[in-house]
């Protein structure tokens, strides 16, 4: 019996395959998630908005309220720990928590090195913006992928924009020689065997969903048009003013993602979205995506 | 033969793929209409909840209840087997009931605790599996026939066209419980 293996890591992303990962900050809240149809919930204690709106140093939750999560449903519960903090995964390893979400949404603790994934059973997932982001986080054993986007605001127009880059530079590669293939790892910053790994498959090695300022149904259908195993939704939907309608779908969205006349269906009469934020008002030292 | 892949959540892919590499034809199954033809159909990995909330809110569970209760060959993989399960001991839900057999939800535990192994499976012999919050199979019908054990408890079991397993063989490169499942299938 092989516990923790690389299989048996990313074999578990894969089941969230067209699923919605919701955040959650309290029980109520996961029960909600879990009966929207949630394949996961992600258990903080502030949703990304807050932390944007509030400020100061954003750390891993308190372990209390991610055993009530933990507690209150069925389906997986992540959490997030801090970019580089090992003591944090560790603890979150301990309490059984089922992914790490290594998140640049949380203060990061490390200035040079973000955690080396491998030294862990418990599988994580890591934010990436490009291939080379991408590539840097399997080389340290990430099993999942998430794009960054820009978490708590709401707009969908960084989640598209890192997309668009990871699909674009995946087409450039796969058409690449071994000599230019060697030329664009150093140029990305990209461990060249990982490339390589890319270019025969195709695509990414591991699940890849999108996170960021996913806020309605529209924008969950959006990011699996353009390639997205699924989608995290931080604030979109504890932040809207109807969120047990809204979460719903957000689900049946995600599915159902090429059937415009469903989507109409289930974006009709969903009340107020969270209030969005054009991405040129946040001064650049707030943007989360370049942690 | 055309063999269909329930395909609202989970890992439809791995399954499409290892039909592909045996030579069949495999279709994702989304909606009513996308069941016609079907000589069998396989009920992926995933989040058991999530997927069914996605096919009764989509109108895909009675049209597909009808189908396998209809005699459709059917070949549930860990949320699968939920699916397929007529007793759910830990979870007051209850989808297809189709197998009577009573499973426990996350019986392994959490991630941490997930694991790969092989399994003994009857005619084949060693199968590599992989488990992951895997459910486990508690009790059993007359007509439920373990075809495959883990450390002596039931992990793969049929009942006339229905196969069900608690782990992923979708996950590993071995073919041969798809194999297995499409004689099923051929047989109707």
């Amino acid at each position: 019996m092989l516990k923790g293996t690389y299989r048996v890591k990313t074999g578990f992303a894969e089941m969230f395959k067209g699923g919605v990962i919701m955040d959650v900050t309290t029980p109520e809240q996961a029960q909600i998630a879990e009966e929207a149809g949630a394949v996961a919930v992600m258990a903080l204690e502030r949703v990304p908005a807050d932390i944007r709106a509030q400020g100061g140093v954003a750390r891993m939750a308190d372990p209390k309220k991610i055993k009530e999560i933990m507690n209150a449903v069925s389906i997986p519960v992540m959490a997030k720990c801090r970019i580089g903090h090992i003591a944090e995964a560790r603890i979150l390893e301990a309490l059984g928590v089922d992914f790490i979400d290594e998140s640049e949404v949380l203060t990061p603790a490390d200035p040079f090195h973000h955690i080396d994934k491998w030294q862990f059973k418990v599988p994580f997932v890591c934010g990436c913006r490009d291939l080379g982001e991408a590539c840097r986080r399997l080389a340290e054993g990430a099993a999942m992928l998430r794009t960054k986007g820009e978490a708590g605001t709401g707009n969908v127009v960084e989640a598209v924009r890192h997309m668009r880059i990871l699909n674009d530079q995946i087409r450039r590669l796969k058409e690449m020689s071994r000599a230019e293939l060697v030329t664009y790892a150093k140029e990305i910053g990209a461990p060249v065997e990982i490339l390589e790994m890319i270019q025969e498959l195709g695509r990414l090695p591991v699940v890849n969903f999108a996170a960021g300022g996913v806020a309605t149904p529209a924008d969950a259908a959006l990011m699996r048009m353009l390639g997205a195993d699924g989608v995290f939704v931080g604030s979109g939907i504890f932040k809207s003013e109807n969120p047990e309608k809204r979460a719903k779908a957000i689900v049946l969205a995600c599915t159902y993602y090429d059937d415009p006349e469903l989507l109409a269906k289930v974006s009709e009469d969903l009340g107020e979205a969270m209030p969005g934020i054009e991405i040129e008002k946040i001064p650049e030292h707030a943007l989360m995506q370049y942690r | 033969m055309k063999i269909g892949v329930l395909a609202v959540q989970g890992a439809v892919r791995e399954h499409i793929l290892c039909l592909h590499r045996l030579g069949v034809e495999a279709v994702p199954v989304l909606r009513p209409a996308d069941l016609a033809g079907l000589q069998g159909i396989i009920l992926p990995g995933g989040e058991s909840t999530a997927q069914w909330r996605l096919l009764s809110r989509a109108g895909l569970a009675e049209p597909l209840a009808e189908a396998i209760k209809g005699g459709l060959p059917v070949f549930g993989t860990c949320a699968g087997l939920i699916l397929l399960a007529k007793r759910i001991t830990n979870w007051p839900e209850r989808y297809f009931g189709v197998l009577d057999v009573a499973v426990e939800r996350n019986a392994t535990g959490r991630q941490v605790d997930s694991f790969e192994a092989t399994v003994a499976v009857d005619g084949l012999g060693e199968v590599p599996a992989v488990f992951i919050r895997a459910p486990a199979i508690r009790e059993m019908g007359p007509g439920v026939e373990v075809l495959g054990r883990y450390a002596g408890e039931p992990v793969l079991v049929r009942q006339g066209a229905i196969l069900g397993a608690t782990f992923h063989p979708e996950l590993t490169e071995d073919l041969r419980l798809h194999e297995f499942f499409l004689n099923l299938c051929r047989k109707g």
